[in-house]
Order: structure tokens, then C-alpha cells, then sequence
């Protein structure tokens, strides 16, 4: 592998220790993150593994109860226009009278009080967010008509429309078929790597990510891992994480991790992995 | 012309009022009725209404214009609304229907006590129906001051409203205040559906509310464009309803005149049926323009 040896610049986004109690439930423990300028990272962790609980805290959403989270270098702020963010949660009535090009105009000043002036600046620069994501052709249908993958395509472009550093993509595969969301993968891996941007990218499912990932964070009953795939990847490392035995297995070139459930594990951490490798295998 | 528009419809005082007082609440219909189906609240625009009831019956008990039941109440609904938790998705129709029902509780109370007391049911048809012939003079002020400050707000807030409604994520992502844009809206919501109430009844409010907006929804992909449509059909529907309204003075069984009301709805529905023809027409259009046919395989 040639990881070791690309270009990667300063960590745009630093999370050392963060600690997250969200009422009694401790949802995220000592979770420490790095991700460098033009590294596209995965975030994997199944359903409630604390994933957008994350996302939150990166954002200034949510307040962690330890540790701290740097955006290139400086303490995170709320509206922090270095963060571009793609929520999981998205559907828009296909009566709204808001086509692609209106929802990345938004990116570009929706946050802004104020009587709208349209400007040919703003028309610029929200054509070219088009034109990088390929949705051109869409621009001017509204956005509850798309298919999943061309509305994520929109949402990517609303958020790159702020030119920001950090790329945040909540489950943005989670609704797409096989294909769209192999595209959708491309496109922001390429982006990424054309603007230096630093992305996390969140999923449920490992695949999809594996040939364009520089590393990987896995999340699991609110604790972490972080490292290059094939070394995170591991029956050890997994095992440990989930504090029951693992194993991984690579399938035609798909990476599978398999519990063991027999009638004898029915501790925690055999049902968490049970319930994650369901969804992931 | 003058067998569409009788004798004497130019130099009515009261005509005056209503063509005022008509286009000012159709104007600002129609950005809040845009942003109420964006954001799916259309029914509690339809609870505020119907609890301006309880406005219009209270202030006719109190001696006073009903345009300040109206305001008073649905500011105090918007409120109550905002306290029980209408701003969260899932509680949304639950706090809206608790705080009808609790409204028009003291709705029933206020108009029972109306017609006993003022042994007339004049005021209880005025308030659900409303008359916009019979609105005072004085009430002209303030609900063209009202319109205005609904306006600019509106104007001042379109962008983090639009992106609250699209996405709250996407918005408070964003830094934008989205529980505080969510309750200034309801809030505007609440002095709009007021006026409505004024001009064709507290319970027809909606119609002039949703319909145009609705049928401006089927005619424009963009928000600018949609709104700017919705207040127009709004002020088409309002000045027809009006002429045919004053028109209908001549008409049986009475030659009393049927009420406004009825021929504005009327109006907003056929503009609303009209508007599917139309729209269906340009989408299809338009959806060719935009994607030519791809060849299968």
C-alpha cells in the first residue's frame, strides 16, 4: 500500500477523549478521531453504535461531557462554516417548490437574515457545486421528485457550497441500490481528493467503502478504533472491541465479520456483535 | 362590463374596506400559506383558525371590534401550541389538537352566552362565516399595519425559514436558530389566520390559507415564484368573490346578497382544480425537457 507514503497534510478534525452521556446512557466513551487534510475515513458502527451521536458533537449539537474536538486546530464552534454536513434523515414533499439548484443556493447563504439578492456570485458559485457533483442535468427539478442517489448528490453539493475543510456524510449509502451508491462513493472520494477535503463518511456497512478508504474508525457500544482498514480489520482488534470473540473473513473480496451466537454466548457483547454482523455480513 | 360589475360597487364604502382589507390578508396568505404545506403544518393553520372562534365570540361578548379576539386568542394558541411541543415532528398534531380542544371548549361557552344573551345568532354566523362587508372602518389600520409587519418579516427570515423547513438538520447544521425561526413562523401563522378570520370567517380561514398556496404549488417549482403565485390567486379570488358578492345583491331568493365567503372559497376551490390541469400539463413538459428518454439496456 502507498497510504504511508501520500501527501497528508495537517488533521482538520482532531477528537481526543470525547465522552458523551446522553441521560444515563453513556453513548460515546473516550472516542479519540483523526482525520487529515484529503483522507477520506469510514465510520463504521452499526444501528446506535453512537455514529450520529458523533456527527452531533462535531457539529456543536451536542455537548460531550470529556474531551474536546478540534476543527482545523481550533475548538469547534456552532455554524462553523469549515464543516460541510450531509444529514442521514432527508425527504422533502415532491410538491415543495424547491429545485436542486434553490437547496445548494442555500449552502451557499440559507443560514443568513436578511431580504434574498440574487447575484451572479451566488449563481456561480452554485453552479459549480452543480457541475462537481455531476447534477447539472437536475438542476432545475425539484428535489422531492429525484431518485435517493440524486438527492444525495444535491445534499452534497449544498454542503460542499460553504467550501469547507471537513466533509460530514451520515449514512449517506443507507437508502441507495448497489450502483448509486457505488457512484455516490466515487464522486465524494474524488471530490475529496481534487479540494484536499478531509471526509468522515458513516455506514453500517464496511463494503462499499473499501476501495476508496485511507482508514477507518470503528465504532462499537460507544468505543472506538481507528487505524488503516486492514489493520482495524482484524478477529483481535474487532474481538476486543466488542469484548466477545469475532472473526473476519474475506469473501470474493468482501470482508465479512462473524460472531459466534451459539446458546452459550448470550453476554453483551456477543449480542451487540451479533446484531452489528447481521446487518454487516 | 356593467352586467358583471353593478351600479354603484366603485363608490360603496364598504366595498372600500373589503377590497382593502381583502387584498392585504391575500397577500400575506400567500407566503405563509407556502411555507404551511412546506412544512406540513397545514393543520394547525386550521386549529388557529377554528380557535379564533372563541376571539371573535369573547370580543363580541366584551363589546369590542372582533379583529382583536381574533389577534388576542391566536397569539395565545400559538403560544400554548409552541409550549406543548408542536415543533417536534411526531408531537406536532397532538399539541395542535389539545389546544383546539381546550379553545373551543370556551367557544361553545361564548357563542351560547352570545345567543342568549344578545338573543341574536347574527354574531355567531359572522364569526364562523365571516362578512367582510360588515367590517369596520376602523379596523383598516390595523390590519394593513399587521399585514405589513407579517411582510417584512417573512421577507427578513425567507432563507433560514426555507432551510429550517427543507431540512431542520440540514439548517441547525448551519447555525440557524431553528426552534426560534419555527415559532416566529407560527407566530406570523397565528396574526395571518386572525385576519383571515376577519375577512371570511374564523372556520373558512384555512381555505384562503392553503388554497391558493396549494394550487401556487402545482404552477411553480420555485419558492419565489410560488409564493408570488399564491398571493396573486389569493387577491384574484378575494376581488372576485367580492364583485360576485355584491353583484349577488341583485339575485333570489332575498335580493339580500349571498355571503362573500362562500363565493371566495368557491373561487380558491376552482383555481385549486384549475391549477391541476395546468400544472400537470407543464410538469409533463418539462419533465421531457429535462431528461430525454434513455434507450432501455
Amino acid at each position: 500500500m502507498t497510504d504511508a507514503q501520500q501527501p497528508i497534510g495537517q488533521d482538520i478534525l482532531s477528537v481526543n477523549g470525547l465522552g458523551v452521556r446522553l441521560g444515563d446512557r453513556q453513548v460515546l466513551d473516550d472516542v479519540t478521531v483523526q482525520v487529515r487534510a484529503g483522507e477520506f475515513t469510514g465510520l463504521i458502527g452499526s444501528n446506535g453504535a453512537g455514529k450520529t451521536t458523533l456527527f452531533r458533537v462535531i457539529l456543536g449539537l451536542t455537548s460531550a461531557s470529556a474531551g474536546e474536538v478540534l476543527i482545523a486546530g481550533r475548538p469547534r464552534s456552532r455554524r462553523n462554516p469549515l464543516i460541510g454536513y450531509v444529514p442521514q434523515k432527508f425527504s422533502l414533499d415532491p410538491d415543495a417548490p424547491l429545485r436542486a439548484r434553490d437547496l445548494v443556493a442555500l449552502g451557499v447563504d440559507g443560514h443568513k437574515f436578511g431580504p434574498v439578492r440574487p447575484s451572479r456570485e451566488r449563481r456561480a458559485i452554485v453552479d459549480e457545486m452543480l457541475d462537481a457533483v455531476g447534477g447539472r442535468e437536475f438542476a432545475d427539478t425539484r428535489v422531492g421528485l429525484l431518485s435517493g442517489g440524486e438527492q444525495q448528490r444535491v445534499l452534497i453539493a449544498h454542503a460542499l457550497a460553504s467550501r469547507p475543510r471537513l466533509l460530514l456524510l451520515d449514512e449517506p449509502l443507507a437508502n441507495l441500490d448497489l450502483r448509486s451508491a457505488s457512484e455516490v462513493v466515487a464522486l465524494v472520494a474524488g471530490i475529496a481528493r481534487e479540494q484536499r477535503l478531509a471526509v468522515l463518511i458513516s455506514a453500517h456497512e464496511i463494503n462499499p467503502l473499501l476501495p476508496v478508504m485511507d482508514r477507518i474508525v470503528y465504532l462499537a457500544a460507544g468505543r472506538a478504533v481507528q487505524g488503516r482498514t486492514e489493520d482495524v480489520i482484524t478477529s483481535e482488534v474487532l474481538s476486543r472491541l466488542y469484548g466477545h470473540h469475532v472473526d473476519v473473513l474475506s469473501v470474493h473480496g468482501r470482508i465479512l465479520v462473524v460472531a459466534d451466537v451459539g446458546p452459550q454466548a448470550i453476554d453483551d457483547g456477543a449480542r451487540a456483535a451479533a446484531a452489528h454482523v447481521q446487518i454487516i455480513a | 362590463m356593467s352586467a358583471l360589475i353593478a351600479p354603484g360597487f366603485f363608490s360603496s364604502g364598504p366595498v372600500h374596506t373589503a377590497l382593502i382589507v381583502g387584498t392585504a390578508v391575500a397577500v400575506i396568505s400567500g407566503p405563509l400559506g407556502v411555507f404551511t404545506v412546506i412544512r406540513g403544518q397545514a393543520f394547525a393553520g386550521e386549529a388557529l383558525g377554528d380557535i379564533g372562534t372563541t376571539g371573535g365570540a369573547g370580543a363580541f361578548l366584551a363589546g369590542v371590534g372582533p379583529v382583536w379576539g381574533f389577534l388576542v386568542i391566536n397569539v395565545l394558541a400559538a403560544g400554548l401550541m409552541e409550549l406543548a411541543g408542536v415543533q417536534r415532528q411526531r408531537g406536532r398534531d397532538l399539541a395542535t389538537g389539545i389546544v383546539l380542544g381546550a379553545g373551543l371548549g370556551l367557544a361553545a361557552l361564548f357563542l351560547y352566552l352570545n345567543t342568549t344573551v344578545h338573543n341574536t345568532t347574527g354574531a355567531a354566523v359572522t364569526i364562523l362565516f365571516g362578512s367582510v362587508f360588515s367590517i369596520a372602518q376602523s379596523s383598516v389600520p390595523i390590519v394593513v399595519v399587521l399585514a405589513v409587519v407579517v411582510l417584512m418579516l417573512m421577507a427578513v427570515a425567507a432563507r433560514p425559514l426555507l432551510l429550517a423547513s427543507a431540512s431542520p438538520e440540514l439548517a441547525a447544521a448551519r447555525g440557524v436558530p431553528v426552534r426560534l425561526v419555527g415559532f416566529g413562523y407560527l407566530l406570523a401563522l397565528a396574526l395571518s389566520v386572525a385576519l383571515c378570520a376577519l375577512t371570511i370567517g374564523a372556520i373558512l380561514s384555512t381555505a384562503l390559507l392553503v388554497g391558493p398556496a396549494a394550487a401556487a404549488l402545482r404552477l411553480s417549482r420555485r419558492p419565489g415564484a410560488a409564493v408570488v403565485t399564491a398571493s396573486l390567486l389569493g387577491v384574484g379570488a378575494i376581488w372576485l368573490g367580492i364583485l360576485l358578492a355584491y353583484d349577488s345583491y341583485d339575485w333570489p331568493p332575498h335580493h339580500q346578497g349571498w355571503p362573500v365567503s362562500f363565493f371566495v372559497v368557491t373561487v380558491v376551490f376552482a383555481a385549486y382544480l384549475l391549477s391541476g390541469v395546468v400544472g400537470e400539463r407543464s410538469r409533463r413538459r418539462s419533465r421531457a425537457h429535462a431528461r430525454p428518454a434513455v434507450s432501455a439496456g
